[in-house]
């Protein structure tokens, strides 16, 4: 067996407003259009990963909280409706999706012998978390590909940041491990979103983009600071800011999803590929990819 | 009509799925169960959840679908097993309330989708306290961004549809005393609260609850969240919440059902009665509001 890999990693933010917008059939609420920007850079991102023929997607998901230990869907296959709690109004989703569970026990494992807690979730009536099915649908609508599912430990609520930080690289580095010995060619989804104010009202039609716009300008700033070290390639001095950046701009990568993303792929000193930036009622988001042989031709 | 019993539930689903594994959650479920029969004997016509185990975003979000049926699993204890529920939701006084709350400057809606997520702690403590549906009930999501005014407000709007529909209502948070859960998985048998601190505090807080002090505990909910509240949200805001839906004083009859740790947090099953009696009201440090005007932008200043 050839040694797995890590093809690619992406920030892929998952605001259910996107899935709307597209009308898939899975999703029962319609929408006349809305927030292009964000849904045309996935649109290329699709194209680049879809060129490199990968096995799997691993995500990561801020909206799967499990406060003890950090845990893995460990059942084969799943089917349901995700609705979400948030927005119901929406999204509305019906998913079918295959799970990776050997990939799963392997990272659990890894994580686990690195020190940190760690559970497979063996519940077959379990329902799949908003963030993981947005992000999957929006890099593969066509669900053809197995996905693991990684929950959010939350350790910025329970530590801080920095705690949060070190046991997000430590998981990062476990998957990286886990994928090198499973052979396979592997896709990383860190879904969040850069700064992470919402509004707190919603327009009487959602898709209306002429009340879209970042919820104050401050988050702006660090939004394109980020993603001017993210252009750059300063992976080091993105992580390092992270305290400050969670802080001042209440961003959702306090999750853990950018900070385990990029220790997986080793926090490389490359430039990531942004394609897109655009606000979610208000919210700061990104479509960015990381590749380490190269931006597919 | 009024508010004629409230209280305070834990919304972990121990004592509903696994009462067996470890005492205090046996008594916990015990303390429910007393709950449950003093409910029913107050005879109310709907029961009212806030939980703060429904977080929302946009304004506050109330439940009117009139039957929502799912098998529900906790994504923390997923391994404690599978919930099936069908509850019933008393649809037209959701409405009334999101109404209410409207006339108030609160932004508020109600949803009614099939397969809407009901969260854990509503669940638990619906499928506890109300088995058999004798109760319509109404659930309200937790605003994360709402701070102590348009918590309060909120309230105070439940008590204007209350008013205006003439209903006897029951009125519940769901809510854990101390929050802080153990970060690794332990024996049930081992379970305690997770420090003497948090200890000390939840004892602090029954206390006050057993005396009737409901708004004297509301007004120390500040203090609460920086002493015992692992800070997932801006604020401590149940009790805000509970004092407001009950009329913000102190002259209740309070009963501390159970108390003891479910994987470390404070779990209570509190009653609250009104009552005649009670100690007086003190000079409060907190404000009172009666119409929210909005959080005067300040961020986007």
């Amino acid at each position: 067996m050839s040694e797995g890999t890590i093809v690619a990693g992406a920030l892929a933010p998952h605001p259910p407003h996107l899935v709307y917008a597209e009308n898939p059939p899975q999703n029962e609420p319609v929408a006349e259009c809305g927030w292009e920007t964000l849904r045309w850079g996935y649109e290329r991102m699709r194209r680049d990963l879809d060129a490199l023929a990968y096995d799997v997607l691993v995500v990561f998901s801020p909206h799967w909280q499990t406060y003890i230990g950090t845990h893995f869907l460990g059942v084969p296959h799943f089917q349901n409706k995700s609705v979400d709690p948030i927005f119901p109004n929406l999204f509305r989703y019906d998913y079918t999706l295959d799970v990776d569970v050997p990939l799963a026990e392997a990272i659990c494992e890894e994580a686990r012998d690195a020190g940190l807690v760690t559970k497979m979730m063996r519940n077959p009536d379990f329902r799949v978390d908003y963030g993981t099915i947005v992000s999957c649908h929006m890099v593969r609508p066509r669900w053809d590909k197995p996905i693991v599912s990684i929950s959010s430990c939350r350790s910025h609520a329970y530590y801080s940041t920095e705690v949060m930080q070190e046991q997000a690289i430590a998981l990062g580095q476990a998957t990286a491990r886990a994928i090198e010995r499973s052979g396979k060619r592997a896709v990383l989804l860190a879904s969040c979103s850069l700064s992470h104010r919402h509004f707190v009202t919603e327009s009487e039609l959602p898709e209306d983009m002429s009340k879209e716009h970042i919820t104050n300008h401050n988050q702006y700033l660090w939004d394109m600071r980020i993603i001017q070290m993210i252009k750059e390639g300063r992976t080091k001095e993105l992580i390092d800011v992270q305290p400050e950046f969670i802080s001042q701009a209440i961003t959702e990568t306090d999750s853990g999803a950018l900070t385990w993303m990029l220790a997986a792929l080793g926090m490389p000193q490359l430039a990531g590929e942004v394609y897109a930036y655009g606000t979610v009622i208000g919210t700061g988001n990104a479509v960015v990819g990381w590749y380490p042989k190269g931006v597919p031709a | 009509m009024s508010v004629v019993i409230g209280g305070i539930v834990t919304g972990l689903p121990h004592p509903l799925l696994v009462p067996e594994q470890n005492p205090h959650w046996r008594r916990v479920r015990q303390g429910f169960e007393a709950f449950r029969e003093e409910i029913l004997a107050a005879k109310p016509d709907v029961l009212v959840i806030y939980s703060t185990m429904w977080p929302s975003v946009i304004g506050h979000q109330i439940q009117a679908d009139p039957e929502p049926e799912w098998v529900h699993v906790d994504e923390l204890f997923h391994d404690l097993g599978s919930i099936p529920y069908k509850f019933r939701i008393d649809a037209d006084f959701a409405h009334a309330w999101r109404e209410a709350a409207l006339e108030r400057g609160i932004h508020a809606r109600t949803v009614a989708y099939h397969g809407f997520p009901i969260d854990t702690g509503s669940v638990t403590a619906l499928k506890l306290l109300n088995p058999d549906n004798a109760i319509p009930a109404v659930i309200c999501s937790s605003n994360v961004y709402a701070d102590r005014a348009e918590t309060l407000v909120f309230a105070k709007s439940l008590r204007d549809a209350i008013e205006k529909t003439g209903k006897r209502a029951c009125v519940l948070a769901v809510m854990s005393l101390s929050n802080r859960l153990f970060t690794d998985f332990i024996d049930p048998a081992d379970d305690h609260i997770h420090s003497d601190k948090d200890e000390e505090w939840n004892q602090k807080l029954l206390q006050f609850l057993a005396e009737g002090r409901l708004e004297d505990t509301a007004q120390l909910s500040r203090q609460i969240q920086k002493q015992i509240r692992v800070k997932k949200v801006v604020n401590f805001k149940s009790l805000w919440w509970l004092s407001g839906a009950m009329g913000q004083h102190n002259r209740y009859e309070g009963k501390v059902h159970a108390y003891g740790p479910i994987m470390g947090t404070g779990a209570a099953v509190v009653r609250l009665t009104p009552s005649e009696d009670g100690i007086g009201d003190k000079e409060f440090d907190e404000d009172d509001v009666e119409v929210f005007r909005g959080d005067r932008d300040v961020l986007s200043d």
